[in-house]
């Protein structure tokens, strides 16, 4: 929890990682690819306040103590949501597996939510290894990588049958949230890796699952936008968003907060810090301050208040996840109610 | 996707430009090198890769050899944008008279070898990938051009709008009316680039897809998604350009990023 002024901040990290990307992790023969992938994401941890960059060999696999210090003695996280990644072509055990996740998750009761992932190409025994990870995890959520190569295939969308199947067994699995990646990618793929229209037909079909798009589509934000303002059941990912410009580039980043809140709107924002890339800390206290710098170009964007950010730094999350808040966390009679889908207007008309 | 066939490549055309300027076959001097690269944009971003510090180096031998050194934010950008930039590069300096030979070279990122060695046996991206790719870079091409129409258009018509013009007279309004700006330059040469009308007659406001003029109730709307796309641009420059600098410290130094003019496009 934060508090400040008086206010009461109960604070949901929707999109953190714990990651092994040390030398003694890469596959060998790949470890040109395991080194650059984690040097690559080093890179964004400088668009954070100087003195919270780590060395890189911290970068590379930072500790349990750490990630607990970080993440809520200091981060006034109260429940952080791992996110799996799993490339395991570079790091031998996985980068980011639901089963190091878990680990912690278990020694931690009641700190983590453990989502794990699928990949609709791996046909049955994919599906067994999700009904295995809900049983075992009790995973209510799933993280997937559309733009992901795997044996010649380029990729997969939402939209393919395949996938329908996963989809619908994760109803039947009570899994309600399906993040996917629409962010930085690495792949040859020579069609757009980040076009979010497969998630526009996922979200009609299954209208009982919320789709959180991570990283808000960026570097394709306004196809996001465009697609998620006619979708109730489609979410903003906020991780990169406030971790790669809050404090780097501010009024940049007070336009794409501007942007979301005008398209998608502060009920279906949620917050992530994407840890072990940036540190919650300073993004919880940077985001409970901030408000849009003066000046004409940000006049017509929508207000927020404290409700607002109490709404995008948790409670919507808690709401996606079933999450139990305090009472005194929670907002007041008329300040509305978190990931409210039926709040969320269809922008056609401006 | 079909492309237009008047789509072109900037660097080429204005390589093209450079023919009159030049006298007999001698090797070109390092500034017409510089002004053809000048002339390749990242198509994400929208900005010259010189301005952006991309071109770690340029030199040119008294043979006419060029050697250009290019170099991106982040071992993992994109291959398909990178292959753009690799190929337009070449294909810019390619084009100056008195070139004899074009090398050119990205660095330290993970496909480096599949890009420049399909570019320089001029193989397209689909066989510098083989068995990965599937398609040419045309429609991508196509597609952020049109982005990039659209976050001109907000440039353009956002001071108009503030002096209160009304979607009524905006719909009226050619590109003639507008008063001359570098944005509207810049918002014409994208058109063109896209085959779309660009002359003082046509509209102010198409459909950057179809050409179609906008009418006045469609205006608020098309404006307001001009702006996100602008947006985005703004902030994926902001990001490249952060994650650059952590990956070349003192960048502009060693490269040549400081000897042209920035914005220069």
């Amino acid at each position: 929890m934060y508090e400040k002024d008086g206010e009461k901040y109960f604070i949901v990290d929707s999109h953190m990682h714990y990651w092994n990307a040390a030398p003694d992790n890469w596959v060998p023969g790949a470890e040109q690819f395991a080194k650059g992938w984690i040097e690559c994401f080093h890179a964004y941890q400088s668009l954070a306040p100087a003195e919270t960059h780590w060395p890189i060999e911290k970068f590379q696999k930072y500790s349990e103590e750490d990630l607990m210090r970080d993440v809520f003695t200091d981060g006034y996280v109260d429940v952080a949501i791992f996110q799996p990644t799993y490339l395991k072509e570079w790091y031998t055990e996985g980068f980011n597996t639901t089963e190091r996740n878990a680990a912690l998750g278990e020694k931690y009761p009641g700190k983590f939510i453990v989502n794990t992932r699928w990949d609709p190409r791996d046909g049955e025994e994919g599906l067994k290894e999700l009904r295995h990870n809900v049983e075992r995890y009790g995973s209510k959520g799933v993280k997937l990588y559309t733009a992901e190569w795997k044996d010649g295939s380029r990729g997969w969308t939402l939209k393919d049958p395949e996938a329908y199947r996963y989809l619908e067994a994760c109803q039947e699995l009570g899994i309600k949230n399906i993040h996917v990646h629409k962010g930085p990618t690495i792949w040859p793929l020579d069609k757009d890796a980040f076009d979010v229209s497969d998630v526009d037909h996922a979200a009609t079909d299954f209208p009982a699952l919320n789709f959180i798009v991570e990283h808000v589509g960026l570097p394709r934000i306004e196809d996001f936008c465009f697609m998620a303002t006619q979708e109730p059941n489609v979410y903003a990912g906020l991780s990169v968003v406030i971790g790669g410009l809050m404090h780097a580039r501010p009024r940049f980043f007070a336009k794409v907060m501007g942007e979301l809140l005008f398209w998608v709107g502060e009920d279906k924002m949620t917050f992530g810090s994407d840890y072990g890339i940036w540190e919650p800390k300073w993004q919880v206290e940077g985001f409970v301050d901030w408000d849009y710098p003066d000046g004409g170009e940000f006049s017509d964007y929508p207000r927020v208040n404290t409700a607002s950010k109490k709404k995008m730094l948790g409670l919507n999350a808690a709401r996606l996840y079933d999450i139990e808040v305090p009472a005194e966390c929670r907002l007041n009679a008329g300040e509305g109610t978190p990931a409210a889908q039926d709040d969320a207007q269809l922008v056609e008309q401006v | 996707m079909t492309v237009d066939s008047t789509l072109r490549r900037d660097g080429r055309a204005a390589a093209d430009d450079l023919v009159g300027a030049l006298a007999g076959p001698a090797a070109p001097e390092r500034s017409r090198v510089l002004a053809a690269l000048e002339t390749v944009r990242d198509p994400e971003l929208d900005e010259p890769i010189t301005s952006l510090g991309f071109v770690a180096s340029c030199t040119v031998s008294g043979g006419g050899d060029v050697s250009v050194r290019l170099r991106l934010p982040t071992y993992f950008c994109a291959p398909n944008f990178a292959f753009l930039m690799v190929a337009d590069a070449y294909d810019a300096v390619s084009a100056v008279p008195g070139v004899a030979r074009a090398d050119i070279v990205l660095e330290d990122h993970f496909a480096s070898d599949a890009i420049n060695g399909g570019v320089a046996a001029r193989a397209g991206f689909v066989d510098a990938f083989a068995g990965e790719a599937e398609s040419d870079l045309d429609g991508l091409r196509v597609d952020f051009l049109r982005k990039a129409v659209m976050a001109g258009t907000h440039l353009v018509c956002r001071p108009l709008v503030a002096d209160g013009m009304t979607p009524e007279t905006l719909a009226g309004l050619s590109l003639g009316d507008v008063p001359p700006s570098p944005e509207v330059d810049r918002l014409r040469r994208r058109r063109i680039d896209l085959g779309l009308p660009a002359g003082d007659d046509a509209a102010l406001l198409i459909d950057a897809a179809t050409g179609d003029s906008v009418g006045a109730a469609a205006i608020p709307l098309h404006l307001r998604r001009a702006r996100t796309t602008h947006v985005n641009i703004d902030a994926n420059t902001s990001i490249c350009r952060g994650m650059f600098a952590h990956r070349y410290v003192g960048a502009g130094s060693g490269g040549v990023a400081d000897s042209v003019p920035a914005d220069a496009d």
